[in-house]
């Protein structure tokens, strides 16, 4: 169902009758409007707000008086890690808590108070007035009716006298205004028929229905793949481009943050710390918070070439807060007074929209604190302490190939095509490097390290490890093989038994080879201390531990049989921002004291840039890109790779305004499709910009990897990949690709 | 094939992912514990076969009568302060009886309602687990003990275990009254063997049958649990049912069925013949589903979590 | 695209049609074998007085097919012979065809089964919906209660304490107003009116008895169905767009939350028939389960595969019942 995305051109142009004739029409809250004035108006004010939800053993106050304000037609980011009471604030100004939830304080929309109204009263408001825009679009579209019906439902819940078939009409066209090819079509879809990019746009579709005054976005993009983050990101500002609304963008991603949002404010524990237009939090933060956020984030454009600097600690527990600061246990700067009373948010030279809850905002602010060198950056490992090791090739995968049949037919089955999951994968690393394998889901990295994890013979290909042949082994010497090669999952939660102390868990693999009980506990104790945890906590339980402890856990698990590779699949992407930076650490510090080899599986570039020495980058189960990550990240001759990496929102306001962002279209083909030629050449930019002769090879010629540069690449046309860089900087601006239509100002 | 998979089968491991909101982190049984306290329900089911469990063993201490003792004075008496639950035709003291008959019921209920949960759990997890042929021959079984109802088996087999001590008839009702359960957790193993820790101790070269047994029982067992719970009114219930109809217990043995059977000609004239152990079977059936439900609730994390 | 788009629903019907149908057999072959290795039909002649020559009963055994001195393959064989081409299921020990007895006795348990189940079912669906709207509120702690407390309640009982109430009414009021033994009263005089005023009354108490245990059940069931439903994303979704909660749990949650409860019924429909065969021999009523018990106490080994047959195929109709019930409600699965 999803051939027919890739080909067309989504939403090509808007209709000119679409959006304006709509914002004529008179809403039923349009009479509740003030008469407009030269000033920016306040649409929404929110006044010392604070949530507290009932639970056993005491009321969890989420969130502790809260003070922000958007501006009609404004964009306000949102940024905290979760927790941090963000989510719940903004439910808060829906009316959308659950009933146990006791608000205080006060949220005023358009001048009047929305706290205490019935739930009749505050449903005329919601999706009229204010929408919002859910963060997992599966499970927030009801699975039975059509999209079609279900954007007719919100058109016609506010407009009573519209028809059915009016209000269908006006769905399809709203979704034709998010990009949905075939929108007449697609509206009698359901949900499931749809990829996760195209839910949310429908859920756009859905919010801008009734053009609001105001849209919460609220973590939009989070479950989404890069590329198709970017796109949605854009949908998004054509959406306030065209209904005129403010945005409330609630996000944990700094980066997502930077190119789009007006103002921020940061949310730590329940409050605002700090707020500000883009370019002051960004570039002169004044919290000790965001200075450490920002700073412990991998970041595309420096990554690798420092080393990250850990926030470390956790979060507090909102049920039982010490008084005085939250963040004081975690700040390199507290001071006694921090740790008294909890500082308010105070203006910064005066100005009331930049304001910063510090007590040493002033020092911070005035230079007598650098900013840069607030948080001590970690020493790297010794030389003395570092590994030696030979250049040998512990891991070498060539031509590996998994297919999986993919059945159809009720009654009798039968085979109607193949899932090629992974498809001719070649890639062999080197003892004591990294090779961090990067693509979006449903690329075949993680069916990749499975089967070699498997240690089985592959369909097709070959699987090395140490120079053997793993499809010749007999089972005991593939037991004993299983030494050699471990892994970390993605969420330590998932990946531990939680009915077993952290003793047993971690000994398991040496359970397997016979080592005796006392041994075992000898050598657990040692991996413990090895990845900084204390080995008195040996006989815990995995939920007595913190996500970066767990984490920790797991890679204690994977180091206790001493092995040589370590297949780390999305080892940090489970964890919170200020967490990851402890864990990348530990892991580049384990790698060079044990001399061990990384087959490092992640979707985020800028944790692969931090830590891999090459790269591969996967398309459709084949590497279409790979070779040293220097080169790659800063001189990419793969389409895909330079789209890929163009999507990745970096946190700098002013590169991120300024560079070129190259947008796929439409979602990532299924893989039962049959591409002839070139299976990237159904979304390649490049691809469009060829001459007949050089699109012709791409449609009929399948690109095998040959040597770019220092890599190899899977293109006809790597030699003009800069061709693309020039059409893209042809259309400048945030509102690029094939929808900068006739709605622009 | 997957008719039952959709039941309910709780989530068993979000429980502690969730708990860091809490002040201290609290151990998965410290929480269910901690939940099931709060439950009325619980309580009253507790304290209920409690009670029932204390009676039939004591109960008889104070009374003058053994259940095979015949009053012949006292034949058909109304409830007295010689026969606390009145007498027979035959002048058996009803209050005797029943608690001979409670008894029976009660040993048939904690027996069976254990039993098949653990024919359950290791059929279900191996179905779930190994998958292939093992899975399609077990689901299929399965399946078919479902489309006969198991009340007409236990028909057609009673001319067998009649000749057997009554202790057979254990062993028959726990033979049919794990299949239900088994398909829940080949369900939740399915998915349990998706997950990452089976996923890492199967990469770390951990045979199945350990798997099996360190992994993936402890992880079902609160599923388990319940289900043994619960198991025990059902079971109570079906031995009642058959022995009403004279295929279960056989004379000279006594249960609750039997007890119902001798009583239910009179039951319009002299009603307490009949509603006294029927009173009682009631209240321990509904003691102890009341308990398994509540487990059910403080186990499964959703449930009672509505957000509204 | 498009035009395919009902194929794969019939195509999962079918599957589903097939794979009960299947069960339905091998249940029916098995339950046949199981019976000719169980029940000892000659029993019944060997107890007589004069007792009949070993000739007499052989023979007797050999014209209904029960003859435990054939293979029990063999005999297995005949059956499916006649039935696939005579359409009989063999006769009965009392020399009448077991498609005859089956014929007499299905309408009486029929009207018990549908009447009951219809009841159940919406009474059960309303009380778990709202139970679940209502969580831990009065009227939930009340249904809840109530149906553990029918739960706990073997149906035997269930059914005689009915009887004892409406016994307790009828001398209260005076007449016979609740009449509950047996289908009908013999020898009544009247028009078709009044026959048909006391079938209505004699299936009062029989029905009340199969509702009251069903709905008490599916209401369990239909509660936590519809409290998964309640914490769902898309209520709020919902909500978002400008409905109320009332509106959005009715027009969004009890939609979806009805999904479950078809797959539920398919299952639970063995326990409805056990239950109803209860039911009817507490009542007195000469249904499909006094065949079954008779069949059994009896050694009638083709007078039970019949009742074991007709229930396998009821149990085969409502299962394919369910999946288009399902089928219709969830767009899921029509994929």
């Amino acid at each position: 169902m999803t051939e027919k995305l890739s080909t067309a051109a989504p939403g090509a142009t808007l209709p000119g009758t679409g959006m304006p004739s709509t914002t004529a029409a008179p809403g039923p809250g349009a009479e509740g409007r003030q008469p407009p004035s030269n000033s920016p108006r306040r649409l929404l004010e929110v006044k010392d707000l604070k949530v507290t939800f009932p639970q056993h053993g005491g009321a969890v106050t989420a969130v502790r008086g809260v003070n922000y304000h958007v501006d009609e037609g404004e964009f306000l980011g949102i940024v905290g890690e979760s927790g941090s009471g963000k989510s719940v604030s903004s439910l808060a100004v829906m009316g959308l808590l659950p009933s146990s939830a006791k608000v205080e304080g006060d949220i005023l929309f358009e001048g009047k108070s929305l706290l205490g109204r019935s739930d009749k009263d505050m449903s005329r408001l919601r999706g009229d007035g204010i929408s919002i825009i859910f963060q997992d679009p599966l499970s927030a579209l009801t699975p039975v009716y059509t999209i079609g019906t279900q954007i007719a439902e919100a058109l016609q819940l506010h407009n009573k006298g519209l028809s059915r078939l009016a209000a269908n009409t006006r769905a399809v066209e709203l979704l034709k205004v998010v990009g949905i090819p075939n929108p007449e079509r697609r509206a009698q879809s359901f949900p499931h028929e749809f990829s996760g990019g195209m839910r949310q746009r429908a859920m756009i579709a859905i919010a801008i229905a009734n053009n609001p005054r105001l849209i919460i976005a609220d973590e939009p993009t989070t479950a989404l793949d890069v590329t198709i983050q970017a796109q949605i990101l854009e949908v998004l500002q054509k959406a306030k481009e065209l209904t005129g609304a403010a945005v409330v963008l609630i996000t944990h991603d700094l980066g997502v943050v930077a190119g789009n949002a007006d103002r921020i404010a940061v949310m730590y524990a329940g409050r605002i710390v700090e707020t500000g237009t883009v370019e002051e939090v960004f570039h002169k933060p004044s919290m000790p918070y965001t200075i450490g956020l920002l700073r412990s984030m991998p970041n595309l454009a420096t990554a690798g070439h420092s080393r990250l600097v850990p926030l470390e600690g956790r979060p507090p527990l909102l049920s039982n807060l010490a008084p005085g600061c939250p963040f004081a246990p975690r700040c390199p700067v507290a001071i006694d007074a921090c740790r008294t009373s909890e500082p308010p948010l105070t203006a910064i030279a005066g100005d009331p929209l930049n304001a910063s809850a510090c007590l040493r905002v002033a020092e911070i602010a005035g230079g007598v604190l650098d900013r840069r060198h607030l948080y001590p950056v970690p020493e790297p490992v010794a030389a003395a302490e570092r590994a030696e090791v030979e250049p040998a090739k512990v891991l070498e995968v060539d031509r590996l190939q998994r297919h999986f049949p993919l059945t159809k037919g009720s009654v009798f089955k039968h085979s109607i095509g193949t899932v090629r999951a992974v498809d001719g994968v070649s890639f062999d690393i080197r003892s004591g490097q990294t090779l961090g394998l990067v693509g979006e889901s449903g690329c075949g990295k993680s069916t990749t390290i499975m089967e070699i994890l498997e240690l089985a013979r592959p369909q097709a290909g070959m699987v090395r490890i140490n120079g053997t042949d793993v499809s010749t082994l007999s089972g005991r010497e593939r037991k004993a093989l299983r030494r050699d090669i471990s892994v970390v999952f993605q969420d330590p939660m998932a990946s531990l038994d939680p009915r077993l102390p952290v003793q047993d868990l971690v000994a398991e693999p040496l359970t397997v080879h016979g080592i005796s009980a006392r041994e075992r506990l000898e050598k657990v104790r040692n991996v413990l201390d090895l990845v900084g945890l204390d080995p008195s906590m040996a006989s815990r339980y995995p939920h007595e531990f913190s996500g970066g402890q767990r984490q920790r856990i797991g890679i204690a698990r994977a180091l206790v049989t001493d092995p040589k590779i370590v297949v780390l699949d999305e080892p940090v992407s489970a964890l919170d921002v200020s967490i990851q930076a402890g864990v990348i650490n530990l892991l580049q510090d384990l790698q060079e004291k044990l001399g061990l080899s990384y087959l490092f599986v992640a979707h985020d570039l800028a944790v692969v840039r931090q830590i891999a020495d090459d790269v591969a980058v996967m398309y459709l189960g084949r590497i279409v890109e790979s070779g040293p990550a220097q080169d790659i990240f800063d001189n990419p001759r793969h389409p895909y790779t330079r789209a890929l990496l163009s999507a990745v929102p970096v946190p700098d306001p002013a590169l991120e305004r300024s560079r070129n962002r190259i947008i796929l279209e439409g979602d990532l083909p299924s893989p039962t499709d049959d591409i002839t030629g070139c299976n990237f050449r159904t979304r390649c930019p490049l691809f469009q910009l060829m001459d007949a002769a050089g699109q012709d090879r791409c449609l009929n010629q399948d690109p095998e990897p040959r040597p770019v540069g220092p890599g190899m690449v899977a293109c006809h046309h790597a030699e003009h990949i800069e061709l693309m860089g020039a059409a893209a900087g042809s259309r400048p601006g945030p509102a690029v690709g094939h929808q900068a239509g006739p709605e622009g100002p | 094939m997957s008719l039952l998979d959709e039941l309910p089968g709780a989530d068993t491991d979000t429980a502690g992912a969730e708990t860091p909101q809490s002040a201290k982190p609290v151990s998965r049984s410290r929480l269910v514990f901690s939940r099931l306290r709060g439950m009325p329900r619980f309580w009253v089911g507790v304290v209920g076969l409690g009670a029932i469990a204390l009676w039939a063993i004591f109960g008889l201490v104070p009374n003058a009568w053994n259940y095979t003792d015949l009053d012949i004075y006292n034949m058909g008496s109304s409830p007295s302060r010689l026969h606390w639950f009145g007498t027979s035709d035959i002048g058996e003291d009803i209050y005797a009886q029943t608690i001979v008959g409670l008894r029976k019921s009660l040993i048939i209920g904690l027996l069976v309602g254990p039993l098949a949960a653990i024919v359950a759990g290791i059929v279900g997890a191996v179905a779930g687990y190994l998958g292939g042929w093992w899975d399609r021959v077990i689901v299929w079984f399965i399946d078919l003990l479902l489309v006969l109802p198991s009340l007409f088996l236990f028909i057609l087999l009673s001319p067998i275990f009649k000749s057997l001590s009554w202790v057979a008839l254990i062993f028959l009702l726990a033979g049919f009254g794990w299949m239900i359960m088994a398909r829940v957790i080949r369900a939740q193993t399915r998915s349990l063997r998706e997950r990452d820790f089976i996923k890492a101790a199967r990469f770390m070269g951990v045979d199945t049958w350990t798997i099996i047994r360190r992994h993936i029982l402890p992880n079902v067992s609160s599923l388990l649990i319940i289900d043994a719970t619960l198991g025990v009114g059902g079971a109570i219930l079906s031995e009642t049912t058959l022995s009403f109809f004279g295929f279960g217990i056989q004379a000279p043995d006594v249960s609750l069925g039997t007890l119902l059977a001798a009583g239910q000609s009179a039951a319009a004239t002299r009603p307490w013949l009949f509603i006294f152990p029927a009173a009682i079977l009631v209240f321990t059936v509904l003691s102890a589903s009341l308990i398994g439900d509540a487990l059910r609730d403080a186990v499964d994390p959703t449930s009672g979590a509505n957000r509204d | 695209m498009r035009a395919a788009k009902a194929d794969p629903l019939i195509g999962f019907i079918t599957k589903r049609f097939i794979n009960y149908a299947i069960l339905t057999a091998i249940a029916t072959l098995s339950a046949y074998a199981l019976a000719s290795a169980i029940l000892n039909p000659a029993a019944r002649y060997l107890g007589r007085n004069p007792r009949p020559s070993d000739e007499t009963i052989n023979a007797i055994l050999d014209n209904l097919g029960v003859n435990p001195n054939t293979p029990v393959i063999e005999r297995m064989w005949n059956w499916i012979v006649n039935l696939v081409t005579q359409g009989s299921l063999g006769e009965t020990i009392h020399n009448t065809t077991v498609v005859s007895e089956i014929a007499a006795r299905a309408g009486t348990s029929l009207r018990l089964l549908i009447i009951g189940t219809i009841i159940a079912a919406i009474v059960g669906v309303v009380l778990g919906v709202w139970g679940a709207v209502r969580q831990y509120r009065f009227s939930d702690q009340a249904i809840s209660y109530g149906s553990f407390t029918i739960l706990a309640i073997p149906s035997f009982v269930l059914g005689i304490l009915l009887m004892i109430l409406a016994t307790m009414l009828n001398n209260l009021l005076g007449m016979q107003l609740i009449s509950f033994t047996g289908e009908y009263t013999a020898g009544l005089d009247g028009g078709w009116w009044a026959h048909f005023w006391d079938r209505a009354v004699h299936l009062l108490l029989p029905t009340i008895s199969l509702a009251l245990m069903g709905a008490a059940a599916y209401s369990r069931y239909q509660r936590s169905a519809m409290l998964d439903v309640l914490s769902a994303d898309y209520i709020r979704t919902a909500r978002s767009k400008g409905r109320t909660r009332g509106s959005a749990l009715v027009r969004h949650g009890v939609r979806v939350a009805l999904i479950p409860m078809s797959t539920y019924f398919a299952y639970s429909f063995a326990t409805v028939l056990a239950g109803a065969a209860v039911t009817e021999l507490v009542f007195s009523w000469h249904g499909m389960g006094e065949m079954l018990v008779n069949a059994i106490t009896q050694s009638d080994i083709n007078a039970f595969t019949g009742a074991i047959l007709f229930n396998a195929v009821l149990i085969l109709i409502a299962g394919t019942l369910s999946d288009v019930v399902y089928a219709a409600l969830d767009p899921r699965v029509r994929v």
